[in-house]
């Protein structure tokens, strides 16, 4: 409680309405207590006297009654019905939706049904039927606002007691004999309170609204007894000569209702962070980038170059260091693979390169992308867009979610087609199928009317591929394009896209964990870990002569064809904690040839012309500690 | 899609049926018997003992509901007695009212409160999300009922910029002009409630859907961002904003109530609350029929553009 009370607190608006609703209730407490003129004595000689009047410090209404006194009594009684009416709807709500979730089936059925139905009605019908049925008058109107609030609060919890009704220890007890009720009453009702003290909190303040409303319109508290709403009822008619009779009670409700709006939204961020307004952040239309000072290229040749390439995540608190200044080089019409286990950074590598890390929670923090003469770090946005899917394009790994699930996929390919060439529509749905026929795809014309769920993956990976292809771009970045697929299609995947860059003449990133893909289609391989570049070289160097350790461990665990039932070794150990800096070796922990020099300083890149290199100040084949200490 | 219409609109009809009883029900609840407020309590025994045998109302409750339904299918809602018109004529003609305002409203409030949203999201945590996060819970906090008497208060009786109320003006062309006139207050006041939830909602539908990874490909692609915005994020976030939308059409039919007292407007709201403070049970039973129907209706309309909208929901 005490908790729950701190985590309100932090919400500065919340408290806010803490503070004002408790004001409130305090006042309208000793409303009885405080020297008040009597809120019903009718004074005709007396009638709509303005505010700050002697003997009347809000004025007197249309009978000559004090105001202040009307107002006190009036919220009292207005605080009192909302608040009843919303544990009356609770209450029954709650048990509702307890026993149709609980019981299921039969039960269920009969009770949302009839729920259903009356959600089929416009709420205010139900509340003045009710009404009808009942008679006007305050707590008839309670009950309507009430019985109108049922169907919300049954659903709610319903919704929440299936789940907990099929949880195992709910089971358990059931299977012990344990009665129903205890049952209820012991697992499932502890459960499903939080829900229930959201639902309350959300909707009290509408509640309290509906019946000043239904007062309001006659149908509630009958003279000479008033709460706030059938006082601004009754000044409605004097609205133009004496408006200070109905602004009191307005802003008094207002006051109200806004009170309890800001704490209930408090207390849902607070038991309920799912729907925390604030928790859910915008990615930007571009990486942030902080300040740091530009570096040059160094390789005049390539067609994309990143040096020292540094990307984190920023939560505030904690700082991810995902990508820990990488350098690579991109030469012309070359591949070059990008391996590494999950988490190893080549990805943010990847998006880091024309800013499509998420951001926030991502910061390039230094570094420079080198592509032509121009450093796509420092480009403008718009700069960057010209860039986008133009010059170099990516193609993603699961096309399921990368492509837009309601657009057809002649639409998105037509609008990547027209955002950097100016052709008309006709010509650009001419090179879309025949982009759709290049990357062989069966009947592009259907396939250009189609959405994407009503294609196999395959397919999709294909449309991913040609509209990478659109604008006959200079770099492709290819982020695990054949992870979400099955081993046939996979196969097949390699083929087109080692194809078409030979065709084209196409410059390749292409990232994967498996170093069977890698020794099929890269020129070059660089391996990252932890956020590191720690070996880089030819595709045949590093495959015959893997200098780093864990370059070594990561081809052990591709299974080769005939090698007979060997045991696929996942690599033992995690990787170093995101969010402190390296003290040595990165891979230290998990690495059997480890040293004490390895733990002492970081290690550095043996070669900084980048052709061969390794982080390691032991390299060497898959030896083991003791020999090759002999060795030395 | 002809087909799903067709299925959507017969699935309807129990929906439809389960109304007319639920009203039925509530109606024959109703303490006192009809026969003694038409006669006023000064009647004698044998004249209501009367009027109950003429309006059927000695004959058992089932067999009641079936007249009362077999009438209606035949167009005859019956008499209202306080106004001593048949009720389907003065329903349809304050319906008609209600619909103008009421639809005005529901297109302000879902184009306002969209727009709000989004331009909230985009720019989450900035001076125009801190406005617009404020501005939502100011509107959803005020009684509409007020609302509408401060703004008659400013805008009509001060500045004179809108008349006061009433539809049409008493003398003078009942035209386009005129209407608007009439309209523009009661409208904007009504979609005040429904703009703030639908701004909410879409806020959060809208921050969702700006971290899909097919937002990342449009940005990937090179698109501009006010076409990522609008036409990819949106078009997902309408999926589940769409609903919210049909929700809140309940709630600015039921808002409307009010907004007719506060505005004199000649609609169904209004005549419902006349109808139940003089006990004009044919009139209540009419308007609330009609009411829930054209909800149910527009329901019906909201799934079918929901399947328009996302091909994935199977017809």
């Amino acid at each position: 409680m005490i908790a729950l009370i701190r985590l309100i607190a932090r919400n500065r608006l919340a408290l806010v309405g803490l503070v004002v609703l408790a004001a409130l209730v305090v006042v309208s407490l000793i409303t009885p207590l405080l020297p008040l003129a009597d809120p019903d004595v009718i004074d005709t000689a007396r009638r709509f006297k303005r505010p700050f009047t002697e003997g009347a410090v809000l004025g007197t209404d249309h009978l000559g009654r004090d105001l202040l006194s009307r107002l006190l009594w009036g919220t009292r009684l207005s605080l009192l019905v909302g608040f009843s009416a919303a544990m009356i709807a609770a209450m029954v709500g709650a048990s509702m939706g307890i026993v149709a979730g609980y019981f299921g089936s039969v039960t269920d059925n009969i009770i949302m049904r009839s729920v259903d139905t009356l959600m089929g009605f416009p709420y205010i019908l139900l509340a003045l039927a009710i009404v009808a049925v009942l008679g006007p008058g305050l707590f008839n109107a309670l009950i309507a606002v009430a019985a109108v609030n049922i169907p919300f609060f049954a659903r709610n919890i319903r919704g929440v007691t299936v789940t907990i009704a099929h949880l195992d220890y709910v089971d358990a007890a059931r299977l012990n004999g344990r009665n129903h009720l205890s049952i209820i009453l012991g697992e499932v009702l502890p459960n499903v309170v939080p829900t229930i003290v959201v639902a309350v909190s959300t909707t009290v303040g509408w509640m309290i609204l509906e019946t000043a409303g239904l007062s309001f319109l006659g149908l509630g508290s009958q003279p000479p007894q008033a709460d706030l709403g059938s006082m601004l009822g009754e000044a409605r008619a004097a609205l133009i000569t004496s408006p200070h009779t109905s602004f009191v009670p307005g802003a008094m409700i207002l006051v109200i209702v806004m009170g309890v709006n800001l704490l209930g939204d408090g207390i849902r961020d607070a038991l309920d962070p799912r729907l925390k307004s604030g928790a859910l952040s915008r990615p930007q239309p571009a990486t942030k980038v902080a300040h740091f000072a530009a570096t040059e290229p160094q390789q005049t040749d390539a067609v994309l170059e990143l040096s020292g390439v540094s990307t984190s995540f920023d939560l505030g608190a904690r700082d991810l260091q995902a990508v820990r200044e990488v350098s690579l080089h991109l030469n012309r019409g070359e591949c070059l693979g990008l391996i590494g286990e999950s988490g190893s950074g080549k990805s943010v590598t990847a998006l880091s390169i024309l800013r499509l890390v998420a951001s926030p929670p991502g910061v390039i923090k230094g570094g420079s992308v080198h592509f032509g003469d121009e450093n796509l770090v420092r480009l403008p946005h718009h700069r960057l867009r010209q860039i986008r899917g133009n010059r170099i394009s990516y193609i993603f790994q699961d096309p399921l979610t990368t492509l837009h699930p309601l657009l057809t996929v002649g639409t998105q390919m037509l609008e990547a087609i027209k955002a950097h060439q100016r052709i008309t529509t006709r010509e650009a749905q001419e090179l879309a199928l025949s982009l759709l026929d290049q990357v062989r795809i069966p009947d592009p014309q259907r396939v250009f009317t189609s959405h994407p769920h009503q294609l196999s993956g395959g397919m999709r990976q294909r449309i991913g591929i040609a509209m990478a292809l659109c604008n006959d771009p200079d770099v492709i970045i290819a982020d695990e394009p054949t992870t979400a697929l099955d081993v046939t299609v996979q196969a097949q995947i390699l083929t087109l896209i080692d194809d078409l860059r030979r065709e084209r003449g196409l410059s390749v990133i292409f990232i994967t964990h498996d170093f069977s893909v890698v020794s099929q289609l890269c020129d070059r391989v660089a391996v990252l870990y932890a956020g590191e570049v720690v070996e880089l070289g030819t595709t045949q160097q590093i495959i015959e002569q893997p200098l780093h350790p864990y370059t070594a461990k990561l081809m052990q665990c591709v299974p080769q064809l005939g090698a007979g039932r060997r045991r696929l070794d996942a690599i033992p150990g995690l990787p170093p904690r995101a969010d402190e800096p390296l003290t040595g070796c990165a891979f230290a922990s998990r690495c059997d040839r480890v040293h004490d020099a390895c733990l002492q300083q970081p290690i550095a890149l043996s070669d900084q012309e980048l052709q061969r290199a390794v982080r390691c100040i032991r390299p060497g084949g898959d030896t083991k500690p003791d020999q090759q200490g002999a060795a030395a | 899609m002809g087909e799903y219409i067709v299925k959507r609109l017969l699935s309807a009809l129990p929906v439809l049926f389960g109304i007319t009883v639920i009203v039925f029900l509530i109606m024959a609840m109703i303490p006192g018997d009809p026969a003694t407020a038409i006669l006023g309590s000064y009647a004698t025994p044998e004249n209501v003992e009367r009027l109950n045998r003429q309006l059927g109302l000695d004959r058992p409750l089932p067999l009641r509901y079936l007249i009362w339904l077999g009438n209606m299918l035949q167009g005859d809602f019956g008499q209202s007695f306080s106004l001593n018109r048949p009720v389907l004529e003065e329903v349809l003609e304050r319906l008609n009212a209600t619909l103008i305002l009421a639809g005005t409203s529901f297109v302000l409030c879902s184009l306002l409160g969209i727009i709000a949203g989004v331009i909230s999201a985009t720019r989450q945590y900035g001076l125009a999300d801190k406005g617009i996060t404020f501005a939502v819970i100011l509107g959803i906090s005020i009684p509409s009922f007020f609302l509408g008497m401060m703004l008659i208060l400013t805008f009509s009786v001060n500045l004179r910029m809108f008349p006061v109320s009433g539809m049409w003006p008493i003398y003078g062309d009942r035209d386009f002009n005129a209407l608007v006139r009439h309209l523009t207050l009661p409208a904007l006041t009504l979609s005040v409630v429904a703009t703030g939830v639908i701004a909410r909602l879409s806020r959060s539908a809208m921050l969702e859907v700006l971290r899909a990874d097919y937002i990342r490909t449009a940005r990937a692609k090179g698109l501009r961002e006010t076409r990522v915005v609008w036409l990819h994020a949106l078009k997902t976030a309408m999926v589940s904003i769409l609903p919210i939308l049909g929700l809140q059409a309940g709630f600015v039919l039921s808002g409307a109530v009010y907004i007719e007292m506060v505005f004199q407007w000649p609609g169904v709201g209004r005549m419902l609350v006349d109808a139940i403070l003089k006990r004009d049970i044919m009139l209540v039973q009419g308007g609330v029929v009609f009411v829930a129907s054209c909800y149910v209706l527009f329901n019906i309309i909201v799934d079918v553009l929901q399947t328009l909208l996302d091909s994935r929901i199977k017809t």
